[in-house]
């Protein structure tokens, strides 16, 4: 079965519809894309898949249970973590900080138990931050643990937001435009980690992508959506090809050009 | 006064093994005994009396070991602080009301510097608190329900626990209606919730008598002076031995208020709080419970206030509703400010410092000016200081946050992270020159 089925997602702001009737099918392990112009929608139905918005029809089943509607907070116990198209880090707690707070659900010290220092907490917290660092090393911040992730460069903010997403222990992960200003270098070692998330964790990534090269590089499927609707959905050498996407990218006389 | 010139300042070298312990007992000693040995209220006793607090700033900075830290600051509070208040009642007064005030200040800081939830109605939970021993514990109860007799003072400390749970339900009762409101918002709302309880304190007076309205509630019990005091402190009457043992239960609040504080600010349950703070929506996006968090802050922080209530109520014996008033949650947040929100020392200090600038420093000023006038100097007939306490304070605020904008002592690691590079060229010049001479 499918990790994650959306079947017939809609959600309206006022007039607009912003995400109308998507559906959308991950199986686990797979690297999928979504892609389109901007204002296409992508973000959005992020957002309803991660819970920040509501859907206002529709219904989205991820590992056998239905998550629509539900808080983003329990979503993500669920097994669902995410990336930030305009980074979200806490930007005045450190690099090992920011990776524990991901943790919170799977951290289990109540707060009398904190209050009286219980030893049970006292190991929790030896073993979260011994964990931390390992995922920090995982996404290439040895070293890095206590700085503030402000004063990160850019390219390590975006790895220590795939860190934090990592910390939730998710089954499923969702990268908003996660090579979004980077330099070519840059953005081949995003590829590289966003294939490692696949290969070494086993996790399902469905990511949101301007990046042509990145894209039809890792996916395995590519879902492209325009004005909230979804045009097209296949393997990336079917997209390529196809006539509805590459007018919906350059414009109807391009594609009656080609 | 900021770290940065400290490593090449001449005191550097002062602040450094064996030199740095003789420096700091020297200190304290010095202080400590010209304080004892100037009791009469005056200002050069109120001068000694504030070089004397400095030496907590001192241990707090110093680089000896946390043991010797703990052992120096364990001998003042414990030793220092209170044979003082046998030999003037004055400043042990001083020394409640500034463990009071860091108390609630404490509290407002799991709410604010923590949980960045600007509640300008905290006072609110410390009027619940003291209303609740108030009145359970005089003839108002009678009032409320004519067969019901005031408990025995016996029950203080079981009200004191109570004042814990009752502060922290009125904390979430308080908290429901604001948890979807941020900022300016937030810090309106719960301005009037605030507001909301100082005025029913006042008028509930009828139908039923719940409160005593604006004549407030006299005559509150104290907790029973407990014998071995007595046996204790020979040659100390019943006033003074009263006055210590307040000063002791205040202390051991603080402490305790301290070390959750502490405790809490270092666990998941703190990151979460932090978190809510930077970013809610990449805190929720994380996993954390916005609601409950948000909840657990009000609750937190409204139960320091609760106990502390119930114990300034004993304290005073007479609560009254304008004790509880805007003012006072503002003087709160001040404390909080001008510490360094988020950072416990700095809220440590920060009470400490508006407590005596209120009770102590500003009247102290005023005091003098008034000889000063008497005596033939020169000032202005409009210019009566003791009207200006107020503006003196504000100025003190406006030129704090001018200058120091994230409080007296920040946060530890907020510090650290805005002087990391000067201190690392700092510390490597020293290496340097250590690896020269050896």
């Amino acid at each position: 079965m499918a990790l994650l089925e959306a079947q017939n997602v809609t959600k309206s702001f006022g007039g607009l519809t912003a995400v109308n009737n998507v559906s959308l099918t991950v199986e686990r392990g797979s690297i999928v894309s979504v892609i389109g112009p901007n204002g296409a929608g992508k973000t959005t139905f992020f957002n309803v898949l991660t819970g920040i918005y509501k859907p206002d029809h529709g219904s989205i089943i991820f590992d056998g249970a239905s998550i629509a509607g539900q808080r983003p907070d329990q979503i993500t116990q669920q097994g669902i973590a995410r990336t930030f198209q305009n980074i979200r880090l806490f930007n005045n707690m450190t690099a090992i900080e920011n990776v524990m707070v991901g943790m919170h659900a799977r951290l289990n010290a109540k707060m009398w138990q904190i209050i009286f220092q219980s030893p049970s907490v006292r190991t929790e917290e030896l073993r979260a931050r011994a964990r931390a660092r390992e995922l920090l090393k995982f996404v290439g911040l040895e070293g890095r643990y206590d700085e503030l992730a402000k004063n990160l460069p850019y390219g390590d903010q975006r790895r220590l937001e795939i860190a934090r997403a990592l910390a939730t222990e998710p089954k499923l992960i969702l990268l908003d435009e996660p090579t979004a200003g980077m330099n070519p270098q840059e953005t081949l070692e995003a590829t590289r980690l966003i294939q490692r998330l696949r290969d070494e964790l086993g996790l399902t990534v469905i990511l949101i992508e301007h990046d042509m090269r990145v894209v039809m590089t890792i996916s395995e499927r590519i879902s492209v959506l325009d004005y909230g609707e979804k045009i097209a959905e296949g393997k990336p050498e079917e997209i390529r090809a196809n006539a509805r996407v590459v007018e919906a990218y350059l414009g109807r006389g391009a594609a009656a050009g080609h | 006064m900021s770290t940065t010139s400290l490593p090449n300042s001449p005191f550097a070298a002062l602040n450094r093994g064996l030199p740095a312990y003789i420096a700091l007992t020297a200190y304290v000693v010095v202080t400590s005994a010209l304080m004892l040995t100037n009791t009469r209220t005056s200002l050069g006793t109120d001068v000694l009396f504030i070089l004397f607090l400095l030496g907590f700033l001192l241990i707090y900075r110093a680089k000896v070991s946390n043991g010797y830290k703990l052992a120096l600051g364990a001998v003042m509070l414990i030793g220092v602080v209170p044979y003082f208040g046998t030999l003037n009642a004055y400043y042990i007064e001083l020394a409640i009301q500034a463990g009071i005030f860091v108390a609630l200040a404490l509290g407002l800081n799991v709410v604010v510097g923590f949980a960045g939830l600007l509640d300008l109605g905290y006072v609110a939970f410390f009027a619940v608190g003291a209303y609740l021993w108030g009145i359970f514990s005089t003839d108002q109860i009678t009032q409320i329900s004519p067969g019901a007799s005031p408990v025995s003072p016996q029950l203080f400390y079981l009200f004191m626990a109570l004042g814990l749970f009752v502060g922290a339900f009125f904390g979430v009762l308080l908290g429901l209606p604001v948890l979807r409101l941020r900022g300016d918002y937030l810090a309106i709302v719960t301005l009037g919730l605030g507001e909301v309880i100082r005025v029913l304190a006042v008028n509930l007076d009828r139908p039923i008598n719940i409160t005593n309205g604006a004549q407030g509630i006299k005559s509150i019990a104290r907790p029973p002076l407990p014998d071995f005091l007595r046996a204790l402190l020979p040659g100390l009457n019943d006033p003074q031995i009263y006055q210590l043992f307040i000063y002791a239960l205040a202390l051991l609040i603080v402490g305790i208020t301290v070390l959750t504080v502490f405790r809490l600010k270092n666990s998941r349950i703190g990151r979460a709080w932090e978190a809510i703070r930077e970013d809610e929506t990449a805190a929720i996006a994380m996993g954390i419970p916005l609601v409950r968090m948000k909840l657990m802050a009000f609750a937190v922080g409204a139960s320091f206030a609760g106990v502390m209530g119930v114990l300034f109520a004993a304290k005073q014996q007479f609560i009254n509703p304008p004790t509880f008033d805007l003012i006072r949650s503002i003087g709160i947040l001040a404390m909080v400010i001008l510490g360094g929100m988020g950072s416990i020392p700095g809220v440590i200090l920060g009470g400490v410092l508006v407590t005596l600038l209120d009770l102590q420093i500003l009247p102290r000023i005023a005091t003098e000016l008034g000889a000063l006038k008497r005596q033939g100097v020169v000032i202005p007939d409009w210019f009566d200081p003791a009207q200006y306490q107020r503006a003196l304070f504000g100025l003190l605020l406006i030129i704090m946050m001018i200058f120091r904008p994230e409080g007296i002592l920040p946060d530890q690691r907020r510090r650290e992270e805005a002087h990391a590079i000067e201190d690392r060229e700092a510390s490597a010049k020293t290496e340097a020159g250590e690896a020269k001479m050896a």
